[in-house]
């Protein structure tokens, strides 16, 4: 615990001093606060935002539709990837196709989105599920995948059904991979709620953005980028968190692979 | 306690005709590979005695591992046929156990859980496997260790975890593809004596596949070499000496001129 502790505290210091040179850039160069606001004038502007701003229900509206959208295109990409990993047939149908959509920038289709499904949540939603869609899928087909052939062979020579071996074998040698997917995924998501909210919406923490953008208020703009970024820190820490109770035998390591979650 | 093969030859010189647990007739096995067709196997003859603890030995490659999973029903044949107990080996039987070279359990069971994998696939009684798995837990000498993880065993402990699991459906017949030679040479002694101990104790016929000369001779009632790819039996050896063995027959003249035959057959064929 006291080192957990220690640990937490090398980053914190990088932080300070970095909000310390900032505060020093701005006085010293008098940069005015519709470039760069000072560090305080952005901590107010969260505080004051929360208080009496309408930060409230900014923050509910992107982590609903995150949430949603994120359990809705994880969900769905967790059972696809298990018939894709299990049934050559629906992987010979199914796979190319999804890899080749995988290619395609997301983000791309929210006007289309937009058009179909209004200005709604639906549409939000549909943009955070699709673009976490893809990272889960691939994890979870390569992770059933690589199960070890020896374990296979060994349920073989004891009779093991089928569904002994998916829920005794490749299911748990999936996990640690099936975990990363989901890691990748919160990132993501809230990729996919901020952007649809820049195109569309009349709330949450993109639309909050946007709108400070337009009347140049930078600090608020500061908070929005802050409150997101916390968003994601504790999504992350969250699954991380899941992660070290379920797949306890790997030691709670996800790699993140960072070509993806770019 | 000691035992003999069954089937030794009687007092007139005739060969008793002993009942045959494991045999393979003309067994064949073919590989396609990207350059042409592999043979694994050639034309092979073998027969295991009920109760008998058989070795193949042979070089790296012979096709030792691809006749075990032929015999474990992980592999088909191309041509010939391998009989266990009276019926054709077409596919997985319950009557056989596995152990290969990498002990190969599941990491998120328990060792008692891992031991009960053949029980549970093969939808046994859940009290008497329970029961059953204890008692093979402590012939393993793992009892302290029933509900610890694979990750928190020695290489050599697990190992024994994965022979726990082979006996836990008493199967007829005991695979083993190298079971030892993933363990360090001390290691290896020890596990050769227990083995011999749970042979002795749970009376299976054993095709045991290695590397090892010693190990084999030490272990086995028979010894057959291999040749090369593609594999056949060259020659099978009787190993007299008494049970239980220990150690000390590792010294023994016989022991030892056994093992040079051996060697001498192996490098003939090199």
């Amino acid at each position: 615990m006291k080192d957990k502790i220690r640990t937490a505290i090398y980053p914190l210091v990088t932080v300070a001093v970095l909000v310390l040179a900032w505060q020093f850039a701005v006085s010293e160069f008098s940069i005015e606060d519709y470039i760069l606001p000072k560090p305080w004038l952005v901590v107010t502007s969260i505080t004051d935002g929360f208080r009496v701003g309408g930060f409230v229900g900014h923050f509910w509206a992107t982590a609903e539709a995150t949430v949603l959208g994120y359990v809705l295109g994880c969900g769905l990409a967790f059972l696809i990837g298990v018939a894709v990993a299990e049934s050559p047939t629906f992987d010979k149908f199914v796979y190319p196709c999804v890899v080749a959509l995988q290619s395609m920038p997301k983000v791309a289709l929210a006007p289309l989105i937009l058009v179909w499904f209004g200005h709604e949540i639906e549409s939000r939603i549909i943009m955070v599920g699709l673009i976490c869609f893809f990272p889960m899928f691939v994890n979870t087909v390569v992770g059933i995948r690589q199960t070890d052939p020896e374990l296979l062979d060994l349920c073989r020579a004891f009779s093991a059904s089928r569904r002994y071996v998916f829920f005794n074998a490749k299911l748990p040698s999936a996990a640690g991979e099936i975990f990363a997917g989901l890691q990748i995924g919160v990132v993501l998501a809230l990729i996919g709620a901020v952007v649809a909210e820049f195109v569309a919406s009349e709330r949450g923490i993109g639309h909050m953005i946007d709108s400070a953008a337009v009347s140049l208020t930078v600090s608020n703009m500061f908070a929005g980028v802050i409150i997101l970024a916390v968003m994601g820190v504790i999504g992350t820490a969250t699954v991380r968190f899941v992660e070290r109770r379920v797949v306890f035998w790997e030691g709670g390591t996800v790699r993140v692979n960072l070509e993806q979650a770019s | 306690m000691s035992r003999t093969a069954t089937g030794v030859e009687n007092e007139a010189g005739a060969v008793a005709p002993a009942p045959a647990i494991l045999s393979a007739e003309n067994l064949s096995l073919v590989y396609p590979t990207r350059r042409g067709a592999i043979t694994a196997l050639d034309a092979l003859d073998l027969s295991i005695r009920r109760g008998e603890f058989y070795s193949l030995i042979g070089p790296s490659g012979c096709g030792k591992s691809s006749l075990l999973k032929v015999a474990a029903g992980l592999l088909p044949q191309t041509a010939g046929t391998i009989t266990l107990d009276g019926s054709a080996v077409t596919g997985p039987r319950r009557e056989v156990g596995v152990v290969f070279q990498r002990p190969t359990l599941f990491p998120w069971k328990t060792v008692k859980d891992n031991v009960l994998l053949p029980a549970e696939t093969l939808g046994l009684d859940k009290t008497a496997a329970s029961a059953r798995a204890a008692e093979l837990i402590g012939l393993v000498g793992l009892d302290r260790f029933a509900e610890n993880y694979p990750s928190e065993l020695s290489g050599g402990m697990q190992q024994r975890v994965g022979i726990a699991r082979a006996l836990v459906h008493d199967p007829e017949v005991l695979l083993m593809d190298e079971p030892f030679a993933a363990l360090d040479a001390l290691t290896r002694e020890h596990m050769m004596i227990e083995l011999q101990d749970i042979w002795m104790t749970t009376a299976k016929s054993v095709l045991f596949i290695t590397h090892s000369i010693p190990e084999a001779v030490f272990l086995s009632d028979r010894v057959a070499v291999m040749s090369a790819r593609p594999g056949r039996i060259v020659r099978e050896y009787e190993v007299g000496l008494d049970r239980p063995r220990d150690l000390a027959t590792m010294a023994d003249s016989g022991f030892a001129a056994l093992c040079g035959e051996l060697r001498g057959e192996l490098q003939f064929d090199l």
